[in-house]
């Protein structure tokens, strides 16, 4: 294992696109939270049921597309150019082949997530208290160790972490990066679109409670936890099963297929 | 490789000579289209989840009510009201109170308003009343922004009849408004008794011309409205009404509306009666009030020494879809497209592949080989991505409207009527506007030329604007701007209920509401994939293959 881990180390290092890729979830995840947290005003005379945590975290909602591309090319990218005749030539575990990439993809974007959901709840520190979101009026002071953010920040890491697992499942599956991002992406936007649509509050409350980005994003939640359709630790839960079951459906066909 | 390849002047349009082998290039493109399986598959699959998810949204909750005398409880179709069709074909909102006489022939109404005031239930409508203060038995006083009280002249007490009247809003002025879609401003402000709102109708035949004045010497004319076919003999007077009034709560991806009936009060003064007119005063309610619902909050009028008190509840304007339509819910056909999301990521996918599939096969040196005008190429794979899409979608928009609108109608929705010229548009515009995301995504595909990127790009630009518009997650105003500037413009071509100033609703996506005007925000759409075409020519032209 630890020479897979050593080998997958160095692909994934010694190629430029997965550094632009990090580097690209950390900047626009940030960016789109500032965007977020600029837009939003509260103004004195309104009350304002602003989640402002989970405001903060809006950039995840787009960062997870990036780590969506870094997953899926590490597993597509092999096939189209062929070296993944070679990896397996040198690692003839497939399991092994899959655990190294996920480990390494998992550790890369904990990395960046760190960067991202921190830097996210840090422009919220500094944005929001000025457009109105104020601990006089009720809004909690948003600090990056502790608090109230401490559950949706860490949440927020683990969640682009799983969201990664899960693309790479699939893409281990699909094996064709554009049919794989193609399912990816869709399986992250359609259901949030289609809760906008649906006129069936029972199919509202299923998409809410089972699907990856849904009940994932529960984590981010503060606000109104007692009328969450999941809890927030129980959604993430939910995204966790979804990647395992794609890593394991991933592996398996990894195994009973060739390359 | 380059020396092949060194053919670059050429542009989009061949020489005459060269229309054959334009012809030829996209009977090639076409066979590549059609020759990999996964492709058409992907696009077939695309058109049955389009329909099935139409089927999926429109299967909310069958709607129940009980009839007249509310023994027997009714479910789904038999739910419908009647809903009235003003003269443009629209669904109407027409109920109000309504203290009239008859007039034969040419005539003309005048009065002074001198006071309007209003009452709604309590909690509704924070932020969004004129005043607030504290009422009997549960109600506030306040009146909503389109509550109103005026003269009117109309056809006959029938709902949906043709219309003109002159009014004064709780925050809008005074209006005229004719026919439930037409709205004209007047003066600014609220009358009171030192400073009332004078109003003037006066009928010429089929025209009704509206005029308002602040001390009633000095009058100004706000509009003309020609009401075709009017009949001889039409209905003159007072009215007073006020749309239900409502409050919504947004949250990220949720929304909660609640409101409730609220009434208007009119004061009028000197009122004035030219023509042949019955001499009696008869007052009463138009309409079942499908705008108001129960209960009714004291609607009626009060006569005293030439004064009225007219007070009413209901709305005369178009239905929209959303909270502004009343209580009895009703629905846009385009609710019905949802389910275009989900083939337009496949389309998306197919049409990137469609140019980054040559780059990673190595296809695309043939294909430059065997037509060296790259502009061709990139023409050639523009139109055949684009009409196969425009052609897949049609057949899934007229199929999800179809099924959707069926689905809808069983559980008592009432799907909001549109002529059929708008039905095409909605339905040839969003197949359209698939084929051109189509093209979009094909010319990225010659940019990025990796297909994991080009399909991101592809789908960030076009989806996400539209996913966070959806979710609420941005306030009202920089929603519409995302609706406005990005690629996502586009999906305004689908609306097919105007917006109308004078309803006050909830104007968002979902509602089946966009910022731009259909064509407009289509042509935002055509300008992004325009440029994109353009930069895909300059790079296919610079850049090795």
């Amino acid at each position: 294992m630890s020479h897979a881990l050593d080998a997958e180390w160095t692909k994934f290092r010694t190629v430029a696109s997965p550094g632009w890729l990090l580097a690209a979830t950390s900047g626009l995840t940030i960016a789109i939270s500032v965007a977020a947290e600029t837009a939003t005003r509260c103004p004195a005379s309104l009350r304002c049921p602003v989640d402002t945590v989970r405001l903060s975290l809006t950039g995840i909602q787009f960062g997870q597309a990036i780590v969506a591309i870094l997953a899926v090319l590490m597993i597509t990218d092999e096939y189209s150019t062929g070296l993944i005749l070679v990896t397996l030539a040198a690692t003839p575990r497939r399991w092994t082949v899959l655990a190294a990439k996920a480990v390494i993809l998992a550790v890369a974007v904990l990395g960046a997530g760190i960067i991202a959901a921190g830097g996210s709840i840090l422009a919220g520190r500094l944005i929001l208290p000025g457009h109105g979101f104020t601990a006089a009026r009720g809004f909690p002071v948003l600090s990056l160790t502790g608090g109230l953010a401490l559950r949706p920040e860490a949440g927020s890491v683990l969640y682009l972490a799983l969201i990664a697992l899960l693309s790479l499942g699939i893409a281990a599956i699909v094996r064709d990066s554009a049919i794989a991002i193609g399912a990816v992406l869709g399986l992250f936007y359609l259901f949030p679109i289609m809760i906008a649509f649906i006129t069936s509050v029972t199919w509202q409350h299923r998409i809410e409670r089972y699907t990856p980005v849904n009940a994932g994003l529960a984590i981010q939640a503060t606000t109104g936890l007692r009328h969450l359709p999941i809890s927030p630790w129980a959604g993430l839960g939910v995204l966790a099963i979804w990647a395992a079951a794609a890593l394991l459906a991933g592996a398996l066909t990894l195994r009973l297929r060739d390359a | 490789m380059t020396a092949i390849l060194t053919d670059h002047s050429a542009g989009l349009v061949g020489e005459p000579g060269n229309r054959d082998g334009f012809g030829r290039l996209l009977r090639a493109e076409w066979t590549k289209f059609r020759t990999v399986r996964g492709w058409m598959i992907g696009l077939i699959v695309a058109a049955i989840l389009t329909v099935g998810l139409a089927w999926l949204t429109a299967a909310g909750s069958t709607i129940g009510c009980s009839n007249g005398s509310g023994t027997v409880q009714l479910t789904g179709r038999a739910c419908l009201p009647p809903v009235p069709i003003g003269p443009g074909g629209e669904a109407v909102n027409d109920s109000f109170y309504f203290v009239r006489q008859s007039l034969t022939g040419n005539g003309s109404i005048t009065v002074a308003v001198t006071s309007f005031t209003g009452r709604h239930i309590a909690g509704n409508g924070v932020g969004r009343v004129h005043a607030v203060g504290t009422g009997q038995g549960g109600l506030v006083s306040g009146t909503g922004p389109w509550s109103k009280a005026g003269i009117i002249i109309k056809q006959s007490t029938k709902p949906g009849s043709a219309y003109a009247a002159m009014m004064v809003t709780g925050s809008h002025g005074v209006r005229m408004q004719y026919d439930y879609v037409s709205d004209i401003a007047g003066l600014p402000g609220r009358p009171s008794s030192p400073a009332p709102r004078w109003l003037r109708l006066v009928r010429e035949g089929d025209t009704i011309a509206g005029y308002d004045s602040a001390d009633g010497i000095h009058w100004a004319r706000v509009g003309t409205a020609t009401l075709a076919g009017l009949s001889r003999v039409v209905q003159v007077g007072l009215f007073a009404t006020s749309p239900q009034d409502f409050r919504v709560q947004s949250s990220f991806g949720g929304q909660s509306v609640q409101g409730g009936p609220s009434l208007a009060t009119g004061v009028f003064d000197h009122v004035r009666l030219s023509g042949a007119v019955n001499g009696t005063w008869t007052g009463g309610n138009v309409g079942s009030s499908p705008s108001a619902g129960p209960p009714d909050l004291g609607s009626g009028f009060h006569a005293s020494a030439g004064t009225f008190a007219v007070s009413g509840s209901g709305d005369i304007g178009p239905i929209v879809p959303g909270p502004g339509g009343g209580w009895y819910p009703t629905a846009a056909i385009e609710q019905n497209l949802a389910g275009a999301f989900i083939g337009l990521i496949a389309i998306l996918v197919v049409a990137a592949m469609f140019f980054t599939a040559e780059y990673r096969r190595g296809l695309i040196r043939i294909t430059l080989a065997a037509s060296p005008r790259r502009g061709q190429v990139l023409a050639a794979k523009a139109i055949v991505a684009g009409l196969v899409t425009f052609a897949v979608g049609l057949v899934a928009v007229i199929v999800s409207i179809a099924v959707g609108v069926r689905q809808m109608r069983s559980q008592g929705l009432y799907v909001l009527p549109v002529s059929a010229l708008t039905e095409a548009r909605v339905i040839v515009g969003t197949a359209a506007m698939l084929g051109v995301m189509a093209v979009f995504a094909v010319a990225l595909g010659a940019v990025l030329r990796r297909s994991a990127i080009t399909i991101t790009v592809a789908i960030v630009a076009i989806v996400l604007p539209f996913l966070f518009a959806a979710l609420n997650i941005f306030p009202y105003d920089v929603t519409n701007w995302l609706l406005r500037v990005t690629p996502a413009a586009g999906f305004a071509i689908e609306q097919s209920i105007p917006h109308y100033s004078q309803v006050n609703s909830l104007y968002q996506p979902a509602n089946g509401s966009y910022p731009l005007p259909p064509l407009a925000g289509f042509a935002v759409l055509c300008a992004w994939t325009a440029a994109a075409l353009m930069l895909a020519l300059i790079l296919l032209r610079r850049r090795d293959a």
